[in-house]
């Protein structure tokens, strides 16, 4: 095993990519995800991969379309404002059926918002983002280990089934630093027969495109995405429950929000109220049936978000509104203290819930 | 310990600077001095000297730092105030250089005024545990990239090897051949280890002057 060492989330993420075997990077600085950009102009140089600083967003995210058509392993990273930029792009990537990684370090919104810590992406990661009917895998890391354990699994799942895949992160997450371990290198092992990479006039060419001149066609191509989306939906939920064994409240939170929550979820063990936390790690797609089981033993349930209360809703869905569900939040780069979140756990064991 | 009116704090992003200096800073006001601690760091959005204002001014300790740290915009500005940091020599000034040479950039402004009272320390904070620093000539080239920007040259060496909590002896001990070498090949001398306080009671005298640290805290 590899030495530990001590990286920024952000860090963590390139050298992680480097290290999945991608060697094509193009970006564009902005607060608080611009370490991304200055590990990987130091490294790529290194090691023969490409680092381009693009002169935009949206430059940035039409490289990756390019490399990510050629059949190698690209990513683009961002903050909220530059996700937005970058979503026409996206859109393309889901219609071209191209994988490829883009991660969100997310600040406050809307606008310019500011560039403190959020989580008010959320809607604009998991819905979607640009035009039309498609999904992103939506990766949520809560600690520099998973920042890194997720690029591996993010590339692995986006080139599985053909679709970009979306780090969403926050700035404390890209900012905090902790100890990772990386583990061994690995290489590219999925086939990519659809890929750009020249016919040497052995095969027919291959096309890759968004544009369908048939409107039945592109409702045929959409259907066949969709198959391919629930199969995502059916086997690739990722969650991980804490204290969940005989829980009577369940708080659901992700990335820096579950990091605070499960803090407050063993203070309020502490004063004797059965709580636990359901961490959804994979946003979409969202992990139903770890909720659908925490439904069937607990009477209510608490989402705690940086935003004014997103999850919330995929939380209601996913529990068909058989609970009622609460909201602890902060926006705007606050983050609600252990504290804030043990009195909402706290009015909830005392059924104020359900006002 | 020697003590310099002013101690200044660079190194490699990430290595350890703004918690050495917030730690350095409260040494001082607890031998009665009056200290200034300067936040001169234009690069980093988090985790700042200014997270630990209320503490450093309960201390008596006097922050300086720019009025939009910590605040919801990214502007790299210096505070005017910094200026008293040199000229105001009654008072001991501990500055926090932002990360690597970009972050060291800032300092060169200071640097006439710094060099002509020539009553400084200036330490390369150095953490082998970080992925650009894991060797004595990696290291050496981010020292010698940080002096070009701000035109002071070091003259000693903080050893701060560490993995967060996961910290134990060994991690810095395991860095200590690295830290010989840092030492050959700049011609610096270590002027101490700096180790969160519960490690450092478990080093072993022979690594020499030993500083204890605390850490700023987290709600996470």
């Amino acid at each position: 095993m590899a030495d530990k060492i001590l990286m920024k989330g952000n860090e963590a993420l390139a050298e992680a990519a480097i290290m999945a075997g991608c060697r094509h990077y193009f970006g564009y600085p902005i607060t608080p995800q611009t370490e991304v950009a200055a590990y990987m102009s130091r490294r790529m140089p290194k090691i023969g991969g490409t680092f381009l600083q693009a002169e935009s967003e949206i430059a940035a995210i039409n490289m990756v379309i390019g490399a990510a058509a050629a059949g190698k392993r690209a990513m683009t990273s961002s903050s909220s404002p530059g996700i937005s930029l970058k979503s026409e792009g996206i859109s393309y990537m889901a219609g071209c059926d191209l994988p490829g990684l883009i991660v969100n370090v997310q600040r406050g919104g809307p606008g310019l918002g500011g560039i403190q810590p959020s989580q008010s992406d959320y809607f604009q990661a998991t819905r979607g983002g640009g035009h039309g009917d498609y999904h992103l895998l939506v990766l949520a890391p809560s600690s520099v280990q998973e920042m890194a354990d997720l690029v591996f699994k993010g590339f692995d799942l986006s080139e599985k089934y053909r679709m970009p895949c979306m780090l969403l992160a926050d700035g404390t997450m890209g900012q905090m630093m902790e100890p990772v371990e990386l583990p061994e290198q690995k290489g590219e092992s999925i086939e990519k027969p659809w890929a750009l990479t020249g016919t040497e006039g052995k095969r027919k060419p291959n096309i890759i495109n968004s544009l369908a001149l048939a409107p039945h066609e592109l409702e045929e191509w959409n259907q066949i995405r969709f198959r391919r989306y629930e199969e995502v939906m059916a086997n690739e939920q990722m969650s991980e429950s804490y204290r969940m064994e005989d829980a009577e409240i369940c708080v659901v939170a992700f990335g820096i929000a579950a990091r605070v929550s499960q803090n407050a979820v063993d203070t309020a063990r502490a004063k004797g109220i059965r709580v636990g936390m359901v961490r959804p790690i994979s946003l979409w797609p969202f992990p139903e049936k770890a909720l659908k089981a925490a439904a069937a033993q607990c009477r209510s349930f608490i989402s705690v978000e940086l935003n004014m209360g997103q999850m919330i809703e995929d939380v209601r869905l996913a529990i068909e509104c058989r609970r009622p569900v609460s909201l602890c939040c902060r926006t705007g780069g606050m983050i609600p203290s252990p504290d804030e979140v043990v009195a909402a756990i706290e009015k909830a064991a005392e059924g104020g819930d359900k006002a | 310990m020697r003590t310099k009116r002013i101690t200044l704090f660079a190194g490699h992003y990430g290595s350890g600077k703004t918690n050495i200096a917030v730690n350095y800073a409260l040494f001082l006001a607890k031998q009665g001095l009056r200290v200034s601690l300067g936040d001169l760091d234009i690069v980093n959005p988090y985790y700042r000297a200014k997270d630990s204002e209320k503490e450093l001014s309960a201390a008596g300790v006097k922050v300086i730092s720019s009025a939009y740290a910590n605040s919801n915009v990214d502007v790299p500005a210096m505070p005017q105030e910094a200026y008293a940091l040199t000229e105001d020599k009654t008072t001991h000034a501990v500055l926090d250089i932002g990360g690597d040479d970009r972050g060291a950039l800032a300092l060169g402004r200071y640097v006439p005024a710094i060099q002509e009272e020539n009553e400084y320390e200036m330490l390369f904070v150095f953490n082998r545990s970080r992925p650009l620093t894991r060797d004595a000539q990696s290291a050496l080239g981010i020292l010698r990239e940080i002096e070009e920007a701000c035109r002071l040259p070091f003259t000693g060496i903080v050893h701060n090897t560490n993995l967060g909590r996961e910290t134990r002896p060994e991690t810095l001990l395991d860095a200590l051949p690295a830290l010989h070498e840092l030492e050959k090949l700049s011609g610096l001398p270590v002027i101490f280890t700096a180790a969160r306080s519960d490690i450092a009671a478990r080093l072993p005298t022979e690594i020499g002057e030993v500083f204890p640290i605390t850490l700023q805290k987290t709600i996470w």
